[in-house]
């Protein structure tokens, strides 16, 4: 999948990561902040919940079809080959959450016959029979895929970090806008 | 060489170290896992629990002996004054509901727990939706989760002498005054013998907005057409132990019960973020449809058990108002329906009167 020909990812996909990783950390933090309460809070957090979930599902799948379309810039050569394998994995296992949690989530809801609603007068359809069985274990992988997937980010965002400020190996520069250190853009 | 690259990765390592803590340390305490304590559904629920002699696996946690039951909602549009929601068109809407009387055992006899309430789905064709959850008193005993959770604690019976303890009782009633009003309510209130002969009321206050964009804040009562007499409070006790769900399962049977759904519009003065205060002068009343009862069945075969009858659902023109009853409400409501969704419910008391 890797473009030797690129030094940077796609201008959008750019632009859509740090978008996404704006919206997604809030949803997280949106998300534990508002189970934890029984005050004003839950109804306003839930209320904005909801839609900014399907907001991340559709970015989501945007960036998917860009990042299939235009490829990732080759890792550096003097890259250990486990850390290779472990940014590849990682890289997928944040994919498969920005569009896996939304989905659980919808899913969640349609199995205890409670709405998607994206205003006061526009629903989602259901995606999962009445169930409550089904709904429960669903709500549990919401919740345990949700703290392993905040995990994942602050591991992608500590290892970018390392390339950007430790090893300044151009791979930090692939994701943002600055130039590639030794390399002519 | 080697000391060079050490010195220079010792501040950006100890950066990016500061800011994986920092955001964790964040995350934790948004979750509630660090700093000062928070009352969390599950606290609710436990208290609930804890009052009911323990959890029942698979039932509500509160109002978990019920029935179920379906009928229907026809309106002539007079609600539309206060809301454009879809089922306030003129027409006839699809219900499901559920009566159910007071306290997490739904196993207990109709005498001990006299609490009428009706839940209520509402369902419009555009996949709106209006779900209520209703007692047969105007007014709560109190007005915020943390007392409600003081009320439950306070309440729970002594092991030792199956009764609550009066001296917890008398703490909590020193320190909460405003349940003072609900209880003088109780006390000279009728017990209606029939679930079909009882009013019951949206305990708290809603946010009205119409068409032309002024809103009004809205308590609703469902108020009967059947009229009917009241319990003997001093007989309770040897009331037979399913009762009141049988009298409305036979009554069903003859024909359907109808109730009238009247908007109650605040005046000026109204307290509409405190359920303990009544209001009591004479109000702009609307009558928004007719509710007709026409089939029960018990919840292990009847549509009501799965649903979680949260009354912040709501369709469009209708919102929460700034009483903090409401988003408590729909909390706990969410932790014991998932608490009791990953059990296995067996049949409630009247369930297994009707499939024994």
């Amino acid at each position: 999948m890797s473009r030797p020909d690129r030094t940077h990812f796609a201008p959008l996909l750019r632009v859509i990561h740090w978008t996404m990783a704006l919206l997604v950390l809030a949803m997280l933090f949106i998300g534990v902040g508002m189970v934890s309460t029984t005050g004003p809070a839950y109804v306003s957090l839930l209320a904005l919940h909801r839609p900014l979930g399907i907001a991340i599902l559709l970015l989501a799948l945007v960036r998917l079809a860009i990042r299939l379309g235009t490829g990732a810039p080759p890792l550096p050569d003097d890259l250990p080959k486990p850390q290779k394998l472990a940014a590849k994995g990682s890289h997928g296992l944040l994919y498969a959450a920005m569009i896996g949690m939304p989905l659980i989530g919808w899913a969640m809801l349609s199995a205890a016959d409670d709405r998607v609603s994206l205003s006061p007068s526009l629903a989602l359809p259901a995606i999962m029979p009445h169930d409550l069985m089904l709904y429960w274990w669903l709500r549990q992988a919401h919740t345990v895929i949700g703290v392993a997937f905040f995990l994942l980010i602050l591991l992608h965002l500590a290892a970018a970090l390392m390339h950007g400020l430790i090893r300044r190996d151009g791979v930090w520069q692939s994701m943002t806008f600055g130039k590639i250190p030794g390399k002519r853009d | 060489m080697t000391q060079r690259t050490s010195r220079n990765t010792f501040l950006p390592m100890a950066l990016i170290g500061t800011i994986v803590v920092a955001l964790a340390t964040a995350f934790a305490w948004v979750a509630g896992i660090i700093g000062p304590h928070r009352q969390s559904g599950g606290d609710i629920v436990n208290a609930l629990e804890a009052n009911a002699g323990g959890a029942h696996a698979g039932y509500r946690r509160a109002h978990a002996k019920g029935l179920c039951f379906s009928g229907s909602f026809t309106t002539n549009g007079a609600g539309l004054a206060l809301s454009p929601a879809s089922m306030f068109q003129p027409g006839t809407y699809p219900v499901i509901g559920r009566f159910s009387l007071g306290g997490g055992n739904p196993l207990a006899t109709d005498g001990r727990n006299v609490f009428h309430a009706m839940a209520l789905r509402l369902t419009a064709p555009d996949g709106q939706e209006w779900r209520m959850a209703m007692d047969h008193t105007p007014i709560f005993p109190v007005a915020d989760p943390a007392a409600f959770q003081a009320l439950q604690v306070a309440s729970t019976p002594d092991p030792k002498t199956g009764k609550p303890d009066p001296a917890r009782m008398k703490t909590y009633l020193a320190q909460h005054p405003e349940t003072a009003a609900f209880q003088a309510y109780i006390a000279k209130a009728p017990l209606p013998a029939s679930f079909a002969t009882a009013i019951y009321y949206s305990i708290n206050a809603f946010r009205f907005t119409n068409g032309a964009g002024t809103t009004h804040l809205v308590r609703w009562q469902i108020i009967p057409e059947a009229t009917g007499p009241d319990l003997d409070k001093n007989t309770l006790a040897s009331l037979p132990r399913d009762a009141l769900f049988q009298e409305m399962v036979a009554r069903t049977a003859k024909g359907p019960s109808r109730w009238h759904l009247q908007l109650v519009v605040a005046n000026p003065g109204d307290v509409t973020n405190n359920a303990t205060i009544a209001w009591t002068d004479p109000h702009r009343v609307i009558d928004a449809g007719t509710l007709t009862v026409s089939a029960v069945g018990p919840e292990e075969a009847g549509q009501c058990r799965d649903l979680n009858f949260d009354p912040t659902v709501l369709p469009r023109g209708i919102a929460i108002s700034d009483d903090p009853l409401l988003a408590a409400r729909s909390k706990v409501y969410s932790t014991s329906f998932t608490r009791r969704a990953g059990e296995h419910p067996g049949p409630s008391a009247i369930g297994k009167d009707m499939h024994p």
